[in-house]
């Protein structure tokens, strides 16, 4: 296969799944936003976003102000940055129409019509559809695309790319959406149990989607390792970094056959830190620490990966 | 269709009788199931713009332009013998340059047209060829008459319609094929890939052919993937490639495959940014320096343009007796250079009779069609053309002959041209039959696409 092929489809399969999460980021920040003790500071649930997301730095150039409406405009709908959401879509759907005869025609389809409802949405239309709604409909298009190319592509190496792209940048947002809210996870002492904390580690869980899943595994309260362990370490959850590296490894395995590349070492060092981990162990050395080494290890497994597949045009110089 | 004497030509015969007992409603019916096919095959020239694009349909006319054994053989053989000398011309003129030498063509004409490659100089491409893909535009004026309008060999295009139009033919008029024998062209690709393969620069069982085009912005991109769908190959673009080692190689997920053949649908200019447009993102850095050690062809070779301008074209016929001894099968149109002050003299007392083209232009632009002009706008042309003269040449119109044409429910004569494909790689063959492209508007004599033009099947009869 064209490694430009490939390219293109792994970094179709990226921003869809980047748009997803991104549109629950958003959905988390304003259902938190609307908590009754935190009302005049909506914005402070924002700005985390604007911290995730790479690339956030134009917001300052774009608006002079600060609050819950222009973060969600910037995240949502900003043309300038390349991280919003209509962005992410637009640049899935130029992947997809560059490789139409890779992927099946559903798969276009789908990923077409999701770009041209969004296409001309601007902030008034945003609002008028409501945020909440928009979110779920983003989340949606991500499911319902998702559904389609595993139904109806051809289980081949097109296949493989896209999966490898879901992951790896699944794996990237579940990270960063830890990272950026391990505080409250830490324990504090005598507060810990406080309305506040409940509802804080709730919109996490809901955030990922994992709220009952929560529930199913725990039959308990909701307590901050265990929330910790959901995302990081359990191999059932379809969104915890575990889950994401076990199927990184048996789809670099099926493309890379018999070859030793090298993103396989680079994905199997990290694979094994999360099969064989212990919540109590990484909460001792620090999970800021663990977090922030994850996100640059699952980076360069990306790089990696675009070498190793001839991606880059500048990583053809090393190729043998 | 019909004989000067007005009855139905032998060729015409048994159509004919097909359409007579056809109702035009029927016909109607037909046009509109074949364009329904064209846009469910999404064969359309792509208008991209940013935010969308818009697909366009060159109109396809459903009754086919046919031609007999005799007609056919003439117009093959003359094209055969063209595409020959042009190749035999673009040798010599890359290595001893005999036909300067010889004083047959102004060396000004080939050194200082801006199609001309010095970088070509003395490189052996396989089998001599140059121009392994040509399309020649041909008219007819009279029963046995055909005349060159343009010789076509840097990278022609239209073939993909070629294909489409027979196969919507055949599923339309089933009746048609099944009671006449009508030369096959669907086995086009597999003889491109065939000829492509022969100039292949290693003995290699199995060389690497690919497709390069410009990307899906292009307007023939539809043909692009069309093509390298038939032959199974690779359609890249420059990206896809590197030079490396001293060979041409392809980003696969697999790793580096060696290319061998270069089927390119890139202008000279942009094909190596390191050699011709430094711009140029679409070429490949260092492909020229490969080329010339000959260890990748090209085809069509990097320097054919020379051969296919409006002026050089006047030289082909000098060319055919020069190098094959032979005289020219196919006519040329008169052409008067108009950097003669003599020539453009008398261009100018008589424009309202005359075609006035510019010598690099394509697609029906820059030109002035004296007949259908106004005083003013003959004015006008003069004075461009009085500025920079090099840059034009003129031809008599001509009394292209026209084919029956469905328009607004009636079948109405139109004015046709005729774009055969002849292959050069082991040996030079054409395909039976060819683009026909036909002037919707009425009296127009301008075919192109992008000026109204149509197109429509063209049948070879396998019997006399």
């Amino acid at each position: 296969m064209l490694s430009r092929t490939a390219e293109n489809l792994f970094w179709m399969a990226r921003d869809m799944e980047r748009a997803e999460n991104t549109a629950r980021m958003l959905d988390v920040s304003f259902r938190m936003s609307l908590l009754p003790s935190t009302i005049d500071k909506q914005a402070l649930h924002f700005e985390p976003i604007l911290a995730i997301a790479p690339g956030s730095g134009r917001f300052r150039e774009l608006y002079d102000e600060l609050n819950h409406e222009t973060i969600i405009r910037y995240v949502a709908l900003e043309p300038a940055n390349g991280g919003s959401i209509w962005s992410l879509i637009r640049q899935a759907r130029e992947n997809a129409r560059a490789q139409r005869s890779a992927i099946s025609s559903e798969a276009w389809e789908s990923l077409n019509s999701t770009w041209l409802q969004v296409q001309n949405l601007d902030f008034e239309g945003l609002k008028r559809w409501g945020y909440r709604d928009f979110f779920d409909w983003v989340k949606e298009r991500s499911h319902l695309f998702r559904g389609v190319v595993f139904g109806t592509m051809l289980h081949d190496d097109a296949f493989r790319f896209i999966r490898l792209g879901t992951f790896i940048e699944r794996a990237d947002n579940t990270a960063r959406i830890l990272d950026v809210k391990y505080h409250v996870l830490l324990p504090h002492g005598e507060q810990v149990g406080g309305l506040i904390d409940y509802y804080q580690w709730g919109a996490l869980l809901r955030s990922v989607g994992a709220f009952r899943a929560y529930r199913n595994v725990y039959h308990d309260t909701v307590y901050p390792w265990r929330i910790a362990e959901l995302l990081i370490l359990r191999e059932d959850m379809p969104r915890s970094l575990h889950h994401c590296y076990h199927n990184l490894i048996g789809t670099i395995d099926e493309l890379a056959g018999k070859k030793g590349l090298e993103c396989r070492n680079l994905a199997g060092q990290t694979y094994a830190r999360l099969k064989y981990g212990r919540i109590d162990r990484i909460f001792r050395s620090g999970l800021h620490e663990f977090l922030t080494s994850f996100i640059e290890s699952n980076n360069a497994l990306g790089v990696q990966i675009q070498e190793d597949f001839l991606m880059i045009p500048a990583a053809v110089a090393g190729a043998a | 269709m019909r004989a000067p004497d007005g009855k139905v030509r032998p060729a015409y015969a048994d159509f004919a009788g097909l359409l007579d007992d056809l109702s035009i409603e029927s016909l109607v019916t037909k046009q509109a199931a074949a364009e329904e096919l064209f846009r469910r095959l999404g064969i359309t020239f792509a208008v991209y713009a940013e935010g969308g694009s818009t697909e366009r349909l060159i109109p396809f006319d459903l009754i086919p332009r046919i031609l007999d054994r005799a007609e056919w053989e003439l117009v093959e053989r003359g094209c055969i013998q063209r595409v020959k000398a042009i190749n035999v011309f673009l040798y010599d003129i890359y290595h001893d340059q005999e036909i300067i030498k010889a004083g047959l063509v102004p060396p000004e004409f080939v050194l200082l047209n801006p199609a001309y490659r010095p970088e070509m100089h003395g490189v052996e491409p396989p089998n001599q060829v140059y121009a392994h893909i040509a399309g020649i535009d041909l008219i007819r004026t009279g029963e046995r008459d055909f005349f060159v309008l343009e010789d076509n060999v840097r990278t022609p295009s239209g073939v993909s319609y070629v294909l489409e139009n027979r196969e919507i033919m055949m599923r339309l008029f089933p009746d048609a094929f099944a009671g006449q024998s009508i030369s096959p062209v669907g086995n086009y690709p597999e003889r491109l890939l065939e000829n492509l393969r022969a100039v292949a620069p290693s003995d290699d069982d199995a060389p690497v052919v690919v497709l390069l085009t410009p990307g899906r912005y292009n307007s023939a991109y539809f043909e692009h993937v069309f093509l390298a769908e038939q032959m199974g190959i690779e359609l890249v673009e420059g990206g896809d490639l590197f030079v490396r080692d001293g060979y041409v190689w392809m980003r696969t997920t697999e790793g580096r495959v060696k290319v061998d053949v270069i089927y390119r649908r890139v202008d000279d200019a942009f094909m190596d940014p390191l050699a011709f447009n430094p711009q140029s993102a679409l070429g490949v850095p260092g492909l020229l320096s490969v080329i010339r050690s000959g260890r990748v062809a090209l085809a069509n070779a990097v320097g054919t343009g020379v051969a296919d301008d409006k002026a050089m074209y006047c030289y082909v016929p000098r060319m055919i007796e020069f190098y094959l001894g032979e005289h020219a099968i196919l006519n040329n149109v008169h052409t008067y250079m108009l950097r003669d002050p003599k020539q453009r003299q008398h261009v100018f007392n008589n424009l309202h009779n005359l075609v006035v083209k510019e010598v690099q232009g394509s697609g029906g632009y820059g030109m002035l069609i004296g007949p259908a002009s106004t005083a003013e706008e003959r004015e006008a042309y003069k004075l461009r053309v009085t500025q920079n003269p090099e840059n034009y040449i003129a031809q008599p119109t001509l009394a292209l002959s026209t084919a029956p044409t469905l328009i607004d429910g009636e079948i109405v004569p139109r004015h046709v041209d005729l774009r055969p494909f002849v292959l050069s790689g082991k040996e030079t063959s054409v395909i039976p039959g060819g683009l026909t492209r036909v002037a919707l508007v009425k009296d127009s004599l301008v075919v192109n696409s992008s000026q109204g033009g149509g197109t429509k099947d063209t049948w070879v009869l396998e019997r006399s």
